[in-house]
């Protein structure tokens, strides 16, 4: 298992490597001058002059990259050329607000999910399955800003419940925030746990068909005690590829519903630095990102290994 | 009182009638079969005395154990039943271990269910039911997991799973068909071990008259749901009163009228082939391991010829058989057809493959279900240079489906609407339609019945007769070998152990590998005499 670890370490560290050289190469060297294109077209020389040196843009590509990426180890990101403050400031105060929401957003997607998915699978055919898959194909089908817009109107507009918009910030204590959170995590959560109902009835269905299934009620075991001790384990490979994915889009793929709840999160700040031609930015948030969605990946190779014991062997 | 009582078993599945009451008897420590082709049956009487059947199952009948019927029983009861009084081996070991689990654990599952162990006493109790059934704790731990192991050893798991409570009655069904005929012989004697010490009674379930023959004290020979005949062994293999007992044992050792005369004229020249694959990285950097998996092999086959090729699983038969093919590259050695040097992938001409011609083993799997019959069976005809087109293509797919005793308008149809046996008959005749010089038979008969079986051997005989073909007939299954072959090779490990004459190799075996194999074959015939 360790060894395991340690392999997808390695190879966690290797994709770093090449994202950032993908990145750098993309946004520094290959469209011409990054300086000008922040700048516009109508820019002073002596302005983009000004810039140049302050982006380093003087000095040759290979001293530029390794910079960046020591740079960025020691939490140095650069200075926002729009905001005029550390980008790793910036970051950081839109992260307290992305991660928590897509954490939330992923728990309640998984808690819809794994018990629909189980109940459909396991009363195949009948009403209650019928229902759960007719409710996901809508929930695949409805766009989550539409859902956001409804779950306003009822709970913030009718109802009063919640504001219908902005965030408080954790500093008032847990509460305020988390209810700030909640229907945009809502919004988020609907469609991702109308995908993830689907996968885990239909990885349960196959499972169920197994011959170790039918071994395991030729020992006794009850259909009910069959599916928890040998069914549900064996279906969360599947699933657990589908959280992960899911886990990397609600963190950046939040926009919309940012836009929605004025939730000054990751996707806007990505959404307005490209406005603004903010490259510094872009960069940064861009590597926080693929560094996320990385180490998402790595965790759910260990999670992989955890549940399946081929992999820890073919290690 | 019977162990085991089944009085007037009806069964249907959706209407369909599945079971057409059948009474059949097992007694406590003793061993009854029950013989049957695909579909006679059998597996569903096993899966009724289990009572785990499909939905939409209707029954009617008794099934009673040690005087209790089963079928008045509530599904909790039954529970307590399943794994307790009665447990069951099913056929294929591969798959019917839970991969995530030890085989420690999944022994003391039953434990814990039944007897209410703790999980300490439980595997305690595991590692000597393991012992039981051949697997020392010492060597296999209890926290091994079945991809560890072995299909045989698989096998040795899942029979230790059904017999760790000490159940009166013991179902295997075909517990040896997916096995190697060296493991079938061990598992045999294992199962009869146990009944001899347990004294619980055994029902032991197989398509193969001679596995069952071997161990069974009483015989049920099943057809289409019915019991045509059933007795003491001895007594139902000398009388085969009823004409499908006759059938079968015909059909089992059935021997094909071969008439073609094999030339001395080399067709296919395999000359020192060496076939590697590179193993799994062990480190991202490392350099990848090398599996040889074919060692140095030669031999020649000849026009008209019949070539047997025997081995257990994992011995490299089937590398072998895509070295032949030019499906994958050789990594020495070289292979020539006609004299014509077999080269892998794009570069091999398609007039040489056009000589040679594969059957192989599935014929669930071995087509594109979405493609007619005559599509199919047309497919390598553009390995030829002036293939038929129009009314000409469809008078050779005609031809070819006529060749292997189809009909012409067997073509419009889809595969889905054929048999197991019809099937193979489909990739003979597609194999047959660009009239090759050699076919490759990869363990072309051995999901087959052994009536139809007998048909499809029948058939390669007359062919080979009329079109003077060569085959290289690969196959675990001796007695086939034996029957088809004018030569054979045993192969082992990647090598060729021993080669000659079929009738001499099989009479008189000089390597101990074949003399291991012959002397594990269940024999039928021994049994009559």
């Amino acid at each position: 298992m360790l060894r395991y670890a340690l392999k997808r370490l390695i190879s966690l560290g290797l994709s770093l490597v090449a994202a950032s050289l993908v990145i750098f190469l993309s946004l520094e060297i290959v469209p011409g001058d990054p300086a000008a294109a922040m700048l516009g077209i109508n820019a002073e020389p002596e302005t983009l002059k000004a810039l140049r040196i302050e982006l380093g843009l003087d000095k040759p590509p290979l001293q530029r990259y390794l910079s960046w990426t020591s740079g960025m180890l020691t939490g140095d990101f650069g200075i926002s050329y729009t905001y005029r403050a550390p980008v790793s400031q910036i970051i950081l105060d839109r992260i307290w607000i992305s991660l928590p929401l897509a954490l939330l957003a992923l728990l309640l997607s998984t808690l819809i999910a794994v018990p629909a998915g189980i109940w459909a699978a396991t009363k195949r055919g009948s009403i209650a399955d019928i229902a759960i898959v007719g409710t996901t194909q809508l929930g695949v089908a409805i766009p989550n800003f539409w859902f956001a817009v409804i779950l306003v109107l009822i709970f913030a507009i009718n109802l009063g419940w919640f504001s219908a918009g902005g965030f408080p910030g954790w500093a008032g204590g847990p509460l305020p925030a988390l209810k700030a959170l909640t229907l945009p995590a809502i919004a988020l959560a609907l469609p991702q746990a109308a995908i993830l109902t689907r996968v885990m009835r239909s990885a349960l269905l196959d499972t169920l068909g197994e011959d170790f299934m039918r071994t395991a009620r030729a020992k006794g075991l009850s259909q009910r005690q069959a599916i928890w001790r040998h069914g549900f384990r064996n279906a969360l490979i599947p699933v657990l590829t589908i959280i992960g994915l899911q886990f990397s889009f609600l963190l950046a793929g939040a926009i919309i519903i940012e836009n929605v709840f004025f939730l000054p999160g990751l996707g806007r700040l990505i959404f307005q630095a490209i406005a603004q031609r903010d490259l510094i930015v872009v960069e940064s948030v861009i590597m926080l990102l693929v560094f996320a969605v990385i180490v998402i990946t790595f965790l759910v190779d260990l999670a992989y290994a955890w549940v399946d014991p081929r992999l820890r062997s073919r290690a | 009182m019977s162990l085991l009582q089944i009085d007037n078993l009806h069964l249907a599945i959706h209407d369909q009638p599945i079971l057409k009451g059948i009474t059949l008897g097992v007694e406590a420590g003793r061993v009854l079969g029950i013989i049957g082709e695909s579909g006679s049956g059998k597996s569903m009487t096993a899966s009724a005395i289990m009572q785990l059947l499909p939905n939409g199952t209707s029954m009617t009948g008794d099934i009673l154990l040690e005087g209790i019927a089963l079928t008045d029983m509530t599904e909790t009861a039954l529970n307590d039943v399943r794994g307790r009084l009665i447990g069951m081996v099913f056929q294929e070991p591969m798959t019917a271990l839970n991969p995530l689990l030890t085989i420690g654990d999944q022994v003391a599952e039953t434990l814990r269910l039944h007897q209410g162990m703790s999980r300490r006493e439980a595997l305690a109790r595991a590692a000597e039911v393991l012992a039981r059934v051949e697997l020392p704790p010492a060597r296999f731990p209890l926290n091994r997991y079945p991809h560890e192991l072995s299909g045989g050893q698989r096998q040795r798991v899942v029979i230790a799973i059904a017999i760790a409570c000490n159940p009166r009655l013991l179902i295997a069904d075909e517990p040896t068909t997916a096995l190697d005929v060296t493991t079938q012989a061990q598992i045999l004697l294992l199962l009869k071990r146990l009944v001899a010490e347990d004294g619980m009674g055994l029902i032991l379930i197989s398509h193969d008259l001679a596995v069952v023959a071997d161990i069974a004290d009483d015989l049920a020979i099943m057809r289409e749901g019915e019991v045509v005949e059933a007795g003491p062994t001895a007594r139902v293999l000398r009388e085969k009163s009823h004409p499908y007992t006759r059938a079968l044992f015909e059909a089992s050792s059935h021997q094909p009228d071969r008439r073609a005369i094999p030339t001395e004229a080399p067709l296919l020249e395999v000359r020192n082939l060496i076939r590697t694959y590179p193993l799994p990285r062990k480190s991202i950097f490392g350099k990848p391991g090398m599996f040889e998996a074919v060692r140095d092999v030669s031999f020649t086959l000849d026009h008209g010829e019949s070539l047997g090729l025997v081995g257990e699983s994992g011995c490299g038969k089937s590398t072998l058989t895509r070295a032949i093919l030019g499906l994958d590259a050789a990594q020495g050695g070289s292979i020539s057809v006609d004299g014509e040097t077999v080269v892998a992938g794009q570069r091999m001409p398609t007039g040489l493959r056009a000589k040679m011609q594969v059957v192989f083993q599935d014929p669930y799997g071995s087509f594109n279900p979405r493609h007619k019959v005559s599509r199919l069976v047309s497919e390598p005809l553009h390995l030829l240079e002036d293939a038929p087109v129009g009314p000409e293509r469809d008078a050779a797919i005609g031809q070819a489906l006529g060749e292997v005793g189809l009909d012409e308008t067997d073509a419009q149809k889809y595969i889905h609407e054929f048999s197991g046996g019809q099937r193979q008959r489909i990739a003979i005749a597609r194999a047959l339609i660009i009239r090759p010089r050699l076919i490759i038979l990869d363990e072309a008969v051995s999901a087959l019945d052994v009536s139809i079986r007998a048909q499809i051997l029948d058939l390669l005989a007359d062919l080979s007769t009329r079109h003077g073909l060569s085959y290289l007939f690969i196959s675990h299954d001796l007695h086939v070998v034996r029957a088809i072959t004018d030569r054979v090779m045993i192969m082992k490990s990647g090598q060729i152990v021993e080669e000659g004459a079929t009738e001499t190799v099989f009479a008189d075996p000089q390597h101990d590998y074949t003399r291991t194999l012959l002397a594990a074959a269940p024999v039928l015939e021994e049994h009559v005499s």
